[in-house]
Order: C-alpha cells, then sequence, then structure tokens
C-alpha cells in the first residue's frame, strides 16, 4: 500500500514510504515535521500552503507527495541562509511590518520569492493581482504589498 | 511619559517575526504530543432537526476508532455558558435555553455537533464518524431576523424572543421626533459577517493519570477566560488541575475569545481514553460553527432642525443571535452597541430598543468591532442621509454636532473622558484632498463613471472595563487585567501578561514601555504570554484592551519593582529611601554622585548579603491587576471616495483614508498595521463579505471560500492613513485608547455613504456587491 518517494527537501535528499493519497503538505507537516508550512483551507484557495516545487510556487494542499518524487521542495524553513541570515525578501517582511500573526505569512513569502523571480519589475497592481491566491486576514496588505517591492529591490541587488 | 530610552513613540521592527518568518511559529496543530490520537466531529446536515436515533455501533468497530461519543454522555455535564446577563424591558432575565457541548435531542443548525470520534489517525476519525448512523427528523427552521418569530428553536422561547432590552429616554426621544420639523428615516442591514482567522480553530487535550490534571492547547485569545468557563461552569475541573495555553495563535478577530464545545468535548475524551486529543477545523468547518458576526436589521430615525442641529435619534434594532448564546453574545448588540449610538454628536435625546432573537444559524458573537461597528454603520448613515435631505454639506452637519466640552456625560450610558473630533475630521479633510474632489468627479463623468465621497466619523468605547460598571450592567466576569514583573539576578526581566497577542505585536509594544521604563535595553525584557501554567491571571485580548488594560497592568507591577528597587539602593548607599530617585536605569542619591545601576540592585535582591533585611524581603519580583476606571474612546473620521461603474454596478475605491486619535501611540507601525487590517475587514463587510443562509433550508450557502468573498489584495487600495497629534487617555497612565478595531469600526459607512452618494441614492445594501449597486443605480 505504501509507495516510496524520493526527494530533496531543502536541500537535503530523502526517501520515504507514504501512503499514494498523502498531499504534499500533509507529508511535509506530518511525515517531515516541518510545520512551517501551514494548512488554512480544504479548497486550496488561502495559499497558506505554499511551497517551492522545482523553483515554482505550488500549493502544496493541491498536489501528491508523490508527484514531488524526484523533485526539489523548497519550504519556509529552507528560505534563510545556513547561518540564519534572512533572504531579502523574508527581511523585507519584517522591515516593512508585512505580518501580524504570521500565519498566512510562509506561504505569502514563498510566493512573494516566486513573483520577483517571475516579474522582477512588478508593479504595485501586478503584485495586487498576482498575490491574490494568497490570503492575509491581517495586514489588509497594504505592507505586504510594500515589502514585495522592497524586497524584489533587494533581490535585484 | 517621558521618553527616556527613546522606545516609546518609536516604530521599532518586531521582535516576534524572526520565527514567523522562518517557519519556527508554533501553532496548536503544529504541536503533536506522544500517544496522540485525533478528533472529527460529526455535524448535522440540517438547521433544524430532531435526533431520532444516533447508531454509533458501526463507527465503534471501525479500524483505529477508541472512542465515539454523542449527546448522550454528556447529559450530566454543564452546558455552554453565557457570560452576560441581559434583562428585557419588563425585567426578566434573558432566555437561556442549554448550549450543550454535543447534541441533545435536537440539532439547531447546519455544523450544530452530533458526535465526537476520536481515533489513531485523523483519516480514521473521519472513515468512522461518516458510520454514524443518524435518523433526523426535520423541524421547521428560521434564519432571517425579520421572520424569526416563525418556528421556536427552543422551547423555552416559543416567539424566538431572548430579550427585548432599552436604553436612553424612549418618552422624551418619542416626543422630540413628533415635534421635530425634519426626520429622517433608514432601515439598515447590517450583514452577517465569517470571522475566517487564516489559522482555524484548532485544540489538543490531554489527561495525566499520575496527578489527575489536564492540559490544553487552544487556539485562543484569552486562556485564562477559557479555563476559568470550561473548568467552573461546564466540567467542574479544579482551576488548578487545569493548565491553558494558547500558543502562536493565528489570528482571532474576537472569534477566538469563546468557549467552544470543541475543546470542552475533547478535554472530557482525554481522560476517558486517557490519551491526547487532538482536533483542527477543516475550513468548512470554520464557516459553519465558528462564532458568526453582525446580522442586525435596524430601523433608525433621526431628527433634526433646519440647521442641521442633531435633536433626537431613535433606534429599534433586531439582533441574530443564532441558535444559542455564545460567550459574549448578548452583550454585542446591548452594551457594545446602543451605548455608542451618541457617536461623536451631543444629540440630546436617544433612545435604542433590541430585541435579540434565535434563529437556526450559527451562534453570533464579537467580531472585530463587535456592536461598534453596527452602531457606527447606524449613526454614520443616519447623519449623512440627513445632510443630504437638508442640503447641508455632510462634514458641516457633523462639524454642527460634535461635542466638544469633556468630559461628557450621553444619553446612552457612557462618559467621553476626552476628545478631539475637529482634529480628526480636519486632518482626514486636507489628506482625502477633498477640495479636489469635484475636479476628479468631473473627470469621471467624463469617462461615463459615477464618483462618489463618504464620511464617517467614528467612536468607540475600549479597554473594556471597569469591572464595577460591567458587573451593573449584566457581565459575570471581572474585567481588569494582570502582569507580573520577573527581575532576574542579572538585572534581566521577563513580563507575564495576560493580554495575548494573535498579530497584535504585544511582543514588541508591551517590551518597548518596560524597557523605557526600567531604563534598559529591549532585548533585556522577554514578554511571555498565554499560558496560565506561567502567567498568573489574565482576562485575554479583545475589545482593542491590551495597552491599556495590560499594559496598565504591566506599567504598575514595573513601579512596585521601582518602588522595592529604591529601599535596596538606599541601603546599598546608605541613604533616606526619599532621598533616592530612579532615572535612566539608575538609582541615585539626589544631589549627589552615589549611583547604583538597576542590574547592581537586582543582583542585590538575589544574593542578599548586604541588604535591608528586617524592612525587606530578598527577591525583585512583583505583579499588579489593573481595573480601569472608565472605557477608553478613540474616534477619527474616515473618508471615502469610490468609483462605479453605473453599467456593471462594480465600484473601486479611488481612496481611502484614515485620521485617528488613539491617545498616545508606542508603536506607530504596529498600530498603522492594525489600522489597515481594520479597513480591509470592514471594506470586506461594506463591498463583499456576506454570511447568507437558505431561508427554508438554513443551509450556509456562503460556505467555503469559493462562495464567501475574503478580500484579495486586488480587491484593495492603499490606504492613506495617519494618527491625530491625540488626546491622551485620561484615567490610564500610557494614555493610549486602543487601535485593534477602529478600521472596522469606521469604514463600512464611509463606503456606503460614498456609493450612495455616486449614485445619488438614499441606500445601498451591505455587502455593496456589482449586482446590489447596479440594482440601487437603476
Amino acid at each position: 500500500m505504501g509507495l516510496t518517494i524520493t526527494l530533496k527537501v531543502n536541500g537535503e535528499a530523502l526517501s520515504r514510504e507514504i501512503p499514494p493519497e498523502r498531499l504534499l503538505s500533509e507529508f511535509l507537516r506530518e511525515d517531515l515535521r516541518l510545520t512551517g508550512t501551514h494548512i488554512g483551507c480544504d479548497t486550496s484557495q488561502c495559499g497558506a500552503c505554499t511551497v517551492h516545487v522545482n523553483g515554482r510556487a505550488v500549493k502544496s494542499c493541491t498536489m501528491l507527495a508523490v508527484q514531488a518524487s524526484q523533485c526539489e521542495v523548497r519550504t519556509i524553513e529552507g528560505v534563510a541562509a545556513p547561518d540564519g541570515t534572512l533572504h531579502p525578501m523574508q527581511e523585507a517582511f519584517r522591515q516593512c511590518h508585512g505580518l501580524q500573526c504570521g500565519f498566512c505569512t510562509p506561504g505569502m513569502v514563498m510566493s512573494a520569492i516566486e513573483l520577483v523571480q517571475q516579474c522582477p519589475q512588478a508593479s504595485e497592481a501586478q503584485i495586487r493581482e498576482r498575490l491574490d491566491g494568497n490570503f492575509c486576514r491581517c495586514t489588509g496588505y497594504q505592507n505586504i504589498v510594500k515589502a514585495v517591492q522592497q524586497g524584489a529591490e533587494a533581490m535585484g541587488t | 511619559m517621558t521618553a527616556r530610552q527613546g522606545f516609546i513613540g518609536q516604530s521599532v521592527v518586531r521582535r516576534e517575526d524572526a520565527r514567523f518568518l522562518t517557519g519556527r511559529g508554533q501553532y496548536t496543530d503544529d504541536i503533536t504530543l506522544d500517544r496522540q490520537t485525533y478528533a472529527a466531529f460529526l455535524r448535522s446536515p440540517y438547521a433544524h432537526a430532531r435526533l431520532k436515533r444516533v447508531d454509533t455501533e458501526a463507527a465503534r468497530r471501525a479500524a483505529g476508532v477508541l472512542g465515539v461519543f454523542t449527546g448522550e454522555h454528556f447529559k450530566d455535564v454543564g452546558g455552554l455558558p453565557c457570560g452576560w446577563l441581559i434583562n428585557s424591558i419588563d425585567g426578566s432575565p434573558m432566555k437561556e435555553p442549554r448550549h450543550p457541548i454535543l447534541a441533545d435531542g435536537k440539532v439547531r443548525y447546519v455544523g450544530d455537533r452530533v458526535a465526537l470520534v476520536v481515533a489513531e489517525t485523523l483519516e480514521q476519525a473521519k472513515a468512522a464518524a461518516a458510520l454514524i448512523d443518524v435518523e433526523y427528523e426535520e423541524l421547521p427552521a428560521v434564519v432571517d431576523v425579520a421572520e424569526a418569530a416563525g418556528a421556536p428553536v427552543h422551547d423555552e422561547a416559543p416567539d424566538n424572543q431572548c430579550y427585548l432590552w432599552q436604553i436612553g429616554d424612549t418618552d422624551g426621544t418619542d416626543a422630540a421626533i413628533k415635534s421635530a420639523p425634519h426626520v429622517s428615516t433608514l432601515t439598515l442591514r447590517n450583514n452577517r459577517l465569517i470571522p475566517n482567522a487564516i489559522e482555524p480553530r484548532a485544540a489538543n487535550a490531554s489527561y495525566n493519570p499520575a496527578d489527575d490534571s489536564y492540559t490544553l492547547y487552544v487556539s485562543n485569545q484569552n486562556p485564562h477566560v477559557e479555563r476559568l468557563l470550561m473548568c467552573a461552569f461546564v466540567l467542574g475541573i479544579p482551576e488548578h488541575k487545569m493548565r491553558v495555553v494558547a500558543p502562536d495563535v493565528g489570528g482571532g478577530f474576537g472569534s477566538k475569545i469563546f468557549l467552544y464545545g470543541e475543546e470542552t468535548a475533547l478535554v472530557w475524551a482525554s481522560k476517558q481514553l486517557k490519551r491526547p486529543i487532538k482536533w483542527t477545523a477543516e475550513r468548512s468547518e470554520s464557516f459553519l460553527a465558528d462564532a458568526h458576526g453582525r446580522d442586525h436589521l435596524t430601523k433608525v430615525e433621526l431628527a433634526c432642525d433646519r440647521n442641521g442641529k442633531f435633536l433626537a435619534l431613535r433606534v429599534n434594532t433586531t439582533a441574530n443571535l443564532g441558535a444559542y448564546l455564545s460567550t459574549f453574545s448578548t452583550a454585542v448588540p446591548t452594551i457594545l452597541y446602543a451605548t455608542l449610538l451618541a457617536g461623536q454628536y451631543a444629540t440630546p435625546k436617544i433612545s435604542a430598543t433590541v430585541k435579540a432573537v434565535f434563529t437556526n444559524t450559527a451562534p453570533v458573537d464579537a467580531y472585530r468591532g463587535a456592536g461598534r461597528p453596527e452602531a457606527t454603520y447606524v449613526v454614520e448613515r443616519i447623519v449623512e442621509t440627513a445632510a443630504h435631505e437638508l442640503g447641508i454639506d455632510p462634514a458641516e452637519i457633523r462639524r454642527r454636532n460634535f461635542i466638544r466640552e469633556f468630559p461628557y456625560a450621553t444619553p446612552v450610558g457612557l462618559t467621553y473622558d476626552t476628545g478631539d473630533y475637529d482634529a480628526t475630521m480636519n486632518q482626514a479633510l486636507a489628506l482625502a484632498d477633498v477640495a479636489g474632489f469635484a475636479q476628479r468627479k468631473a473627470a469621471s463623468e467624463a469617462r461615463g463613471f459615477k464618483r462618489g465621497l463618504g464620511y464617517a466619523a467614528y467612536i468607540e468605547a475600549c479597554g473594556i472595563a471597569p469591572s464595577s460598571v460591567a458587573g451593573a450592567l449584566g457581565a459575570r466576569a471581572g474585567l481588569f487585567e494582570a502582569g507580573e514583573v520577573r527581575v532576574h539576578p542579572t538585572g534581566k526581566v521577563t513580563i507575564f501578561t495576560g493580554s495575548h497577542s494573535h498579530g497584535q505585536g504585544h511582543e514588541t509594544t508591551f517590551a518597548q514601555l518596560v524597557a523605557d521604563k526600567l531604563g534598559i535595553a529591549m532585548d533585556d525584557v522577554d514578554i511571555q504570554h498565554g499560558d496560565t501554567g506561567k502567567v498568573l491571571f489574565g482576562m485575554g485580548t479583545y475589545g482593542s484592551r491590551s495597552l491599556a488594560v495590560g499594559g496598565t497592568a504591566i506599567l504598575k507591577a514595573v513601579d512596585k519593582v521601582i518602588a522595592k528597587g529604591r529601599k535596596i539602593a538606599a541601603h546599598l548607599m546608605e541613604a533616606a529611601d526619599t532621598d533616592v530617585v530612579f532615572e535612566d536605569g539608575v538609582f541615585k542619591v539626589a544631589g549627589t554622585d552615589k549611583a547604583v545601576p538597576f542590574a547592581q540592585v537586582a543582583l542585590t535582591a538575589y544574593v542578599p548579603h548586604n541588604f535591608p533585611h528586617d524592612k525587606l524581603e530578598p527577591g525583585l519580583n512583583e505583579n499588579a491587576f489593573y481595573d480601569p476606571s472608565n472605557f477608553t474612546f478613540p474616534a477619527g473620521t474616515y473618508i471615502c471616495e469610490v468609483e462605479v461603474d453605473p453599467a456593471t454596478g462594480v465600484t473601486r475605491i479611488d481612496r481611502f483614508t484614515a485620521c485617528d486619535d488613539f491617545g498616545n501611540v508606542i508603536n506607530p507601525m504596529i498600530v498603522e498595521g492594525q489600522v489597515h487590517g481594520g479597513l480591509a475587514q470592514g471594506i470586506g463587510q461594506a463591498l463583499m463579505e456576506h454570511g447568507i443562509y437558505e431561508p427554508g433550508s438554513g443551509q450556509l450557502l456562503s460556505g467555503s471560500y469559493m462562495d464567501y468573498a475574503m478580500p484579495r489584495a486586488d480587491d484593495l487600495p492603499a490606504f492613506a492613513v495617519q494618527t491625530v497629534k491625540g488626546t491622551p487617555c485620561t484615567h490610564n497612565p500610557i494614555g493610549a485608547k486602543g487601535c485593534g478595531e477602529a478600521g472596522a469600526i469606521g469604514s463600512p459607512a464611509a463606503v456606503i455613504n460614498a456609493i450612495c452618494d455616486a449614485l445619488k441614492v438614499k441606500d445601498v445594501p451591505m455587502p455593496a456587491t456589482p449586482y446590489n449597486v447596479w440594482r440601487a443605480a437603476r
């Protein structure tokens, strides 16, 4: 009944036997105990579970863990430098007060990093449009948008 | 307060962010205990039905199942208590039907808890729940406040009325309205909202047979209140045998204040099974079974003279309480609502009548603003309507009626201590460039769009409240706050606060306050909250009370530390206590060069070799409780400018300006962030969000993110937010008033007023969806 998957998570190669119906989000949270990836809904709307799979932002609740076999997965735990230095996007969120309760934050940061990689010159309107897969109930998005702009600038330098 | 260290008033970057940004936050669902089991709730698919048979046999025998529990198991357990008694006009107490932990004979709303299944895995628990065979006998359901008199939800309230309550001078108001030269009238619905903190409610309950004690991890805004209610009123567990931990909490907005049946059932079952039990709501469960907000139907009349001077305000509201009384539900449409109907105006006569009704819907309780957004909506919509009817500029009619002398006793029970409503109005007018509106309107019209301007000058009562007043008004709990300052031998400090942060940034703001007062580095101050095993007591965070009430409790404890430190320092310097002053973190003998730093006093307190043992105990650890003498009264002016496409009904907010008076501000960055978030929820209410139950079936139609319109980044404008150099609160030493709810309170009326102005119509129903706006434009 179990399937064995082999993948890289935050740079570490690993192999696990899992039930075929296991979602990537569950695999990360329950099997690997990477609880920074959050679950906020059951309809793939909220984006709190966003991670990177081969560099693209993916809602990990919409993907089976087996689909991530042979892939490189990066979660919020793998974004900062090994010495703890925050990624420019994380730092921008902190400087701009782009988070309050912190629950949407991991998914928001993962989406923001990919957004800037895909569209480094995004305007405010484009940032707002491209963040529409991530809900935040605390910030009203204003400081998130500011953080993405500031993070984009820092990532470009 | 002096700003010696320069922390107060600074936008210090938040200390809690590092863990949230790196995935190291610890929310309830992140905690997995040894021998963990998992729970699933079977919920009613019917709005109202008799439970003829609940057969759990197959579920109990299913793989991995450890226990299946139904209402039968909770027959001898108390129901969930309501924390606020409201009496009707005739003096009779509100109807208070039993609110069972699991449904007891009947289900009363879609999502009502029928059974709890506990299994080794979540999948097994869910699969087993599906095997429970329930025979329902469907009963007629009522969902709408206007039709609540239909089928009774509870036998003890045959007309579904919980209470009929009144405040103000009814006869005087009636007479003033009768003889007034102009009366404006509106009938308003305040749409039902579903709170939707992004972290769903969650709980993990464990029982330790070694000492007959319990630990409950729960996503909650007030762990001590949760413990008190659960232990003393429901399960009969001694409080010292129960530890409640609310770790990182992913947003609350009111919905996590309340004691719910889910965690209560888990705690009870954890003793039966002697295993820890975890439950995390699916989003569908959050929609169905979190306490909802608002849902009022109101008729309002405002009497004015020809110059727009307000003479009397009469309000008649029906409030939907849902199927059961949630923890603070009864206070929301009364004490937290009708007492705010004076707004910022010196209206001489005001009366309000509130009928609260049961319906077959989810319980309704406090949601960001709790009563005050509803009051502001009523007042600011009717004021704007009167301005248009009398041909007076909406800003001007407000100015003609502003309260300008303080303290001011309103006709509805409150005394405003201070305020300056002209200041926020003037600043908002300038910031919004109202002077340039006519030009922008002409430009919109040239493109075939309608442009409108809407105001809201809100007031709120925060920092709830003096316990004695709350008690006289029916509160069954005190409303103080507690704080403890534990000074360590090296002079580092741990603060324990009864306030709870679920996004508000207390770990930063409170540290700024304490570091400033003690003259030490912020890094030397740690803030602990959310654990009844650590924090002495607490009433928690809601009603924008953390800084004004919780912060003051901390400051009082700091004052005690300084007072004791002064005596220790006096002993060390061989001076009289009264000659010792404390400045910039140093105890000094006035007029000399004798000085000992705070850290040395701390060390002396714990290594008391040279210590005034005859006068003092060793150690440096103080706590304080603070019960405020009044509410605080934040106020402000919000101005919304919209552009409406008359062909499609789509409304675009072109500018939104918020000028608030929060009194003294500790961290402007955090305060601004709080306003942003409040505005998003208020604008969400005005334009998008609506909890809709289908009449007849009582099904929740907007029960997922596919149906309930949550504001996304591209639904909202960039806000212009400023705090005015405010009028500090007069009765707490910080001078703070609270800022957490203002945005949600002031914004809905401003948005709807702007749309009405654009379309030149009297009313547009909330939410002003394209369809509602398009219809109104016709």
